[in-house]
């Protein structure tokens, strides 16, 4: 299966699994976030560009499976993949605690923007559930699970070789 | 490519609130939605026992807890029973002496479509959930949903095979009530903590009571009607607070239906409808 082929099932599945499993699920007062710690996976591995394509397509079929607004939810997940895409090409490359990281502020980042659209699109949405009674919880849980998911789309995205790199600095001589 | 798709999702969102709910890109994501379901269904078949078996598990934890609270509760509705039957016969022969004309009540005046639950939002923002059945079922748009536990929202958006009904937790949902004790009414809306919902503009003269039950109040007035029929149940009262310088009461509901785990439901149907189809 080629590159762009493995995104679309990881994504395709996740978001499949996070609105018919998942979001189902109450641990603790709070729900996992599983389509977003697939989606910064997939961004950490494989840049800005493809988190932000990931996210959108990965939004837009979770709107259309929970007949949502059309669009709310895309465009809250492709900032949230060229977020994390930016952050694995920059600071976060190579490092160990790059996917905990982008977990933890992502998590925060969709809810708060997430709660900022919807107030924005005029939905009455609730301040204390969605910043304070459901975030922490679900939170330690995308804390949780973001490994695991990290290292299954790790196995499944095989990593750039250090060749196929972009070249920043070539050295002569 | 980030412009772009901003931009995209922008006018995704433009247009679905400016063209009608049967405009082209309402329909593009019905057909889309109702291609679909077959995958959803099949992922929450897939999911079912699964998720039975970690609510058996979470259940032994205060099994033995909740078998004592049973028991004494059934002891005391069995005595409420006898004295309810004996309500009842009084009301029924009253009624018919008064020729007495009343409003669509639960369950007489209602069959139902039960379903399961295939999606659900992925965020804290919205409190809704999708089923498999839509106006192909009968299911009609504002139809009440429920379980056995109780009221569990109305449907607000329908396709032909599918519909997204908000729950009654949502912040958007409102519901006029009644105490069934006191006959005191009151609208429910959303509580200020997870499931919780509140019970306002309650008269300060009338006494309601902790562990009261609210239930739907199902008026009717000329053309003007609720969309929830009477007597489906809402909750019981949890405490009752008033300030002296509020107008009004605030009840505090806890309801019996467990929003969390919503695994089926129930879409009601007016009698007359399904006479038509």
């Amino acid at each position: 299966m080629n590159d762009a082929a493995s995104i679309v099932a990881i994504v395709f599945l996740a978001a499949l699994l996070q609105a018919t499993v998942v979001a189902s699920l109450d641990l603790l007062g709070g729900t996992p976030d599983l389509l977003l710690l697939a989606l910064i996976g997939v961004a950490l591995l494989r840049g800005a560009v493809a988190g932000a394509v990931a996210g959108f397509g990965a939004g837009l079929l979770l709107d259309v499976l929970t007949l949502d607004t059309l669009g709310v939810t895309a465009l809250i997940l492709a900032l949230a993949g060229y977020w994390a895409g930016r952050y694995g090409e920059t600071t976060g490359r190579g490092r160990a605690h790059a996917p905990l990281l982008a977990v933890l502020v992502g998590t925060v980042l969709v809810a708060v923007f997430g709660y900022g659209l919807h107030f924005l699109i005029g939905e009455e949405v609730s301040a204390r559930r969605a910043l304070f009674e459901t975030l922490l919880p679900g939170l330690g849980l995308n804390l949780i699970l973001a490994a695991p998911v990290f290292a299954l789309c790790r196995k499944l995205l095989r990593p750039f070789e250090l060749s196929e790199r972009t070249v920043e600095v070539q050295l002569l001589g | 490519m980030l412009g772009f798709l901003v931009v995209l999702a922008l006018a995704l969102i433009t247009i679905s609130f400016r063209e009608s709910e049967d405009g082209p890109l309402h329909d593009a994501q019905a057909a889309a939605a109702s291609a679909l379901q077959p995958l959803t269904v099949a992922m929450e078949r897939v999911a079912q026992p699964f998720r039975d078996a970690y609510g058996w598990t979470a259940a032994l934890f205060d099994a033995r807890a909740e078998a004592e609270r049973l028991r004494a509760e059934k002891e005391q509705l069995q005595q409420q029973v006898i004295q309810n039957e004996s309500a009842l016969q009084s009301l029924v022969d009253l009624k018919k002496l008064l020729t007495y004309v009343d409003g669509p009540t639960f369950p007489e005046d209602y069959t139902y479509v039960a379903t399961s639950v295939t999606a659900r939002p992925a965020n804290a923002f919205e409190q809704v959930i999708v089923l498999p059945v839509g106006s192909d079922n009968g299911v009609e748009l504002d139809a009440p949903v429920v379980t056995g536990d109780g009221l569990v929202g109305r449907v607000t958006h329908l396709t032909a095979d599918t519909s997204r009904v908000t729950l009654l937790t949502d912040e958007s949902s409102a519901v006029s009530a009644v105490d069934l004790r006191t006959k005191a009414p009151g609208i429910v809306k959303h509580g200020q903590t997870g499931d919780s919902l509140i019970m306002s503009r309650v008269r300060k003269e009338d006494v309601v009571k902790v562990r009261d039950e609210i239930v739907t109040s199902g008026w009717r007035s000329g053309p003007l009607a609720s969309l929830y029929p009477k007597n489906i149940l809402v909750g019981r009262v949890t405490s009752v607070g008033q300030a002296q310088t509020d107008l009004y009461q605030r009840v505090q509901i806890k309801p019996d239906v467990d929003f969390s785990s919503l695994d089926a439901v129930a879409v009601l149907v007016p009698r007359r409808t399904v006479a038509r189809r």
